[in-house]
């Protein structure tokens, strides 16, 4: 019988202490850092000084910062709930396909990847823009129809406006949910990816024979068998969406900020280290509380299939 | 010296958000002969001329190690917690000011600078450094409106066609520098922009609130681009990016308005705790050499307070608007002076009050 690590303390030190170095170094260091200048003041310029202060975590309280943080949740929650509904039928495509398409089929989705996100940012600004190539299509599309309409003689019907009026898509929470879902969906597909491939298919096979129809077959069985993937799909969407400042910026033109605006601006321009750490604070609990919920529902779920078995 | 095109195609502050992305770290050539030490420059992008470095490097025997930053808050943060090793630093004027006040600059020895004497002397004693005992001026400049001739009535010469017009509404685009709005605000209600007290942070804040459903964006640092593409036909922007928007598109004029704009000024300072005094003084005195501050300038079209290299430049230079001002705007126009923690914390906390309306 193999002995676990833990009960050769050699082997564990050897093959442990690297990684806990790392988390000790990059992990326990810098949050410990933060930790105490959320609760300090500034004394000067440069320096912080840990008081015990609890003003930081009070000022995040201010009707401002609670309505940009409801607003980060809404856009945040609303995009990971597209990433979902988008990723899962994708999901189910790439694991259902033969197994020369898979590998090509991922690759397309991790794609992407490959160019740096401030430059995809800046192509999603040039197609997306009141002159951009969207409108730009739409126009032409008004023109082609207007003169589709001409011939059949019904253009005083009054179907179709004389000009096209360009759609604003930038600097709206419609804007900026877009680009949260055009950067996050990959890692909505692979988690979805990995449970649906798992997945034995004579389940669905049997569901089918057995009288049940299609949407009952995907909401009785295919659901509550990738639920797993989809909790960890919609946390791994959810968190990153949550402290997203790029997208604001750049498609939301400023217009539509988030929390992690805020806290960018206290480490920069305010030069307000202990307000910034306390508002990154808050965000890092409410992700660890995200992350508990979810090894809760893992932890219920495994009981629940004991007691079956 | 005829302009040509590629010469300014990139700013530095154009280039910002993509160098601070990708972290450009350039290291030259090391020197063969480099026998005089060396020299750690931290320096804006696209900041300098292209053979100013190299040149300095065959003349001296010191090698210069030259590093990138994107703005004064990347520069302020790296030097804040101690100084990583640099020898010379360029910020610009009210961060010269920060820094002074938290004693992260070495005082200059004017006498191993003499090329100081070519420094035009309306520079010479400015209020955020007296006597300019820790900094000397590198390149000027102003905020004003860039604008889409064909699509306005008029010159755009009043701030407030940008902030309490409704004339051009989901026209316009703004700084997303909060100091910076405020202060044009500020400008725009007659007032001096240094003039910090609550009461005029408050009405600042309504003016920029009121107009916010008509203003189309908040660049970050891009307004040049939205005006460009056709996005915006009014953007606040610095005097230099539009410049080059001006070079792509006959299109596009630039105006400081007549209550006047704000005044910046980058300099070169040696921050405390470097191992090269004497060589970042050698550099300084190098970069205010008449020849090698008219190449400077010349390759990146920013003002230049340097009087004996603009007596070498071409009038396409020295005579053009967007550079150099009219003298009665640069009259009304003014230096920030650095607002103080607290009033910067107010500031801030209007900023994100405007951001959550």
């Amino acid at each position: 019988m193999q002995q676990r690590a833990g009960q050769r303390p050699a082997a564990f030190i050897a093959t442990g202490l690297p990684g806990i170095g790392w988390l000790l170094a990059f992990f326990v260091a810098p949050l410990s850092i933060i930790l105490l200048y959320s609760f300090g003041e500034n004394v000067s310029l440069t320096q912080v000084e840990t008081t015990g202060t609890l003003e930081n975590y009070r000022r995040i309280f201010e009707p401002e910062i609670l309505k940009l943080g409801w607003r980060s949740i809404r856009i945040a929650f609303i995009s990971t709930l597209i990433c979902l509904v988008i990723g899962f039928p994708m999901a189910l495509v790439i694991a259902t396909s033969s197994q020369r398409a898979k590998p090509w089929l991922l690759l397309l989705i991790m794609l992407p990847f490959w160019t740096n996100l401030l430059i995809r940012t800046y192509a999603l600004l040039n197609i997306l823009g009141t002159r951009g190539r969207l409108n730009e299509l739409l126009v032409w599309l008004h023109g082609g129809m207007r003169q589709a309409l001409d011939i059949i003689g019904l253009s005083e019907a009054g179907l179709l406006a004389d000009r096209f009026t360009p759609i604003t898509f930038l600097g709206t929470e419609g804007g900026v949910i877009y680009g949260i879902v055009y950067v996050s969906l990959p890692f909505a597909i692979l988690p979805l990816y990995s449970v649906l491939e798992r997945m034995d298919t004579s389940l669905l096979e049997a569901s089918i024979d057995l009288g049940a129809g299609q949407w009952t077959t995907f909401r009785r069985v295919l659901l509550p068998l990738a639920l797993p993937g989809v909790l960890t799909a919609a946390v791994i969407t959810f968190i990153p969406a949550l402290g997203q400042f790029l997208t604001p910026d750049l498609l939301g033109r400023g217009q539509v900020d988030m929390i992690a605006n805020v806290i960018e601006r206290q480490f920069k321009r305010a030069n307000d280290w202990p307000f910034g750490s306390a508002l990154s604070l808050t965000l890092l609990y409410v992700t660890f509380l995200l992350l508990t919920l979810r090894a809760f529902s893992d932890a219920r779920r495994a009981r629940r299939t004991e007691n079956r078995g | 010296m005829q302009s040509s095109p590629a010469r300014r195609l990139i700013s530095r502050r154009r280039f910002l958000q993509g160098s601070a992305a990708i972290g450009i770290s350039l290291k030259l050539p090391a020197n063969a002969f480099a026998e005089g030490g060396k020299v750690n420059f931290y320096n804006w992008d696209t900041y300098i001329g292209e053979d100013t470095l190299p040149n300095f490097e065959k003349e001296s025997g010191i090698e210069v190690t030259y590093d990138l930053f994107a703005d004064n808050d990347e520069l302020f943060a790296k030097l804040r917690g101690g100084n990583p090793g640099y020898d010379l630093i360029v910020p610009t004027n009210d961060y010269v000011e920060r820094m002074l006040i938290a004693d992260m600059l070495e005082p200059l020895d004017h006498d191993k600078i003499p090329n100081l004497a070519n420094i035009d002397p309306v520079f010479m004693d400015p209020a955020f450094d007296p006597g300019r005992a820790h900094s000397v001026p590198y390149m000027w400049g102003t905020i004003g409106v860039g604008y889409r001739k064909s699509a306005v009535s008029r010159v755009p010469d009043s701030w407030t066609d940008l902030l309490s017009s409704d004339e051009y509404a989901g026209r316009i685009a703004l700084m997303s520098e909060p100091t910076t709005v405020l202060q044009i605000a500020m400008k725009a209600m007659g007032k001096s922009l240094n003039d910090w007290s609550e009461e005029n942070i408050a009405a600042a804040e309504k003016m920029i609130t009121d107009q916010k459903s008509r203003i189309t964006a908040f660049a970050p640092d891009n307004g040049q681009d939205l005006l460009l593409a056709g996005e915006v036909d009014l953007a606040m922007e610095w005097n230099g990016d539009i410049l080059q928007a001006m070079d792509e598109d006959d299109d596009i004029g630039f105006v400081v308005p007549n209550e006047g704009g704000l005044l910046w000024e980058d300099c070169l300072c040696i921050p405390k705790g470097g191992e090269n005094i004497e060589n970042a003084h050698i550099l300084i005195n190098h970069l205010l050499g008449a020849e090698v501050g008219a190449e400077i300038a010349d390759f990146i079209y920013y003002a230049s307070p340097n009087k004996a290299a603009l007596e070498l430049m071409d009038p396409e230079y020295t005579e053009n608007p967007a550079i150099f001002p009219p003298a009665s705007t640069v009259e009304k126009s003014e230096v920030a002076i650095f607002a103080g923690q607290e009033m910067t914390r107010l500031i801030d906390e209007a900023w994100t009050r405007i951001k959550a309306s």
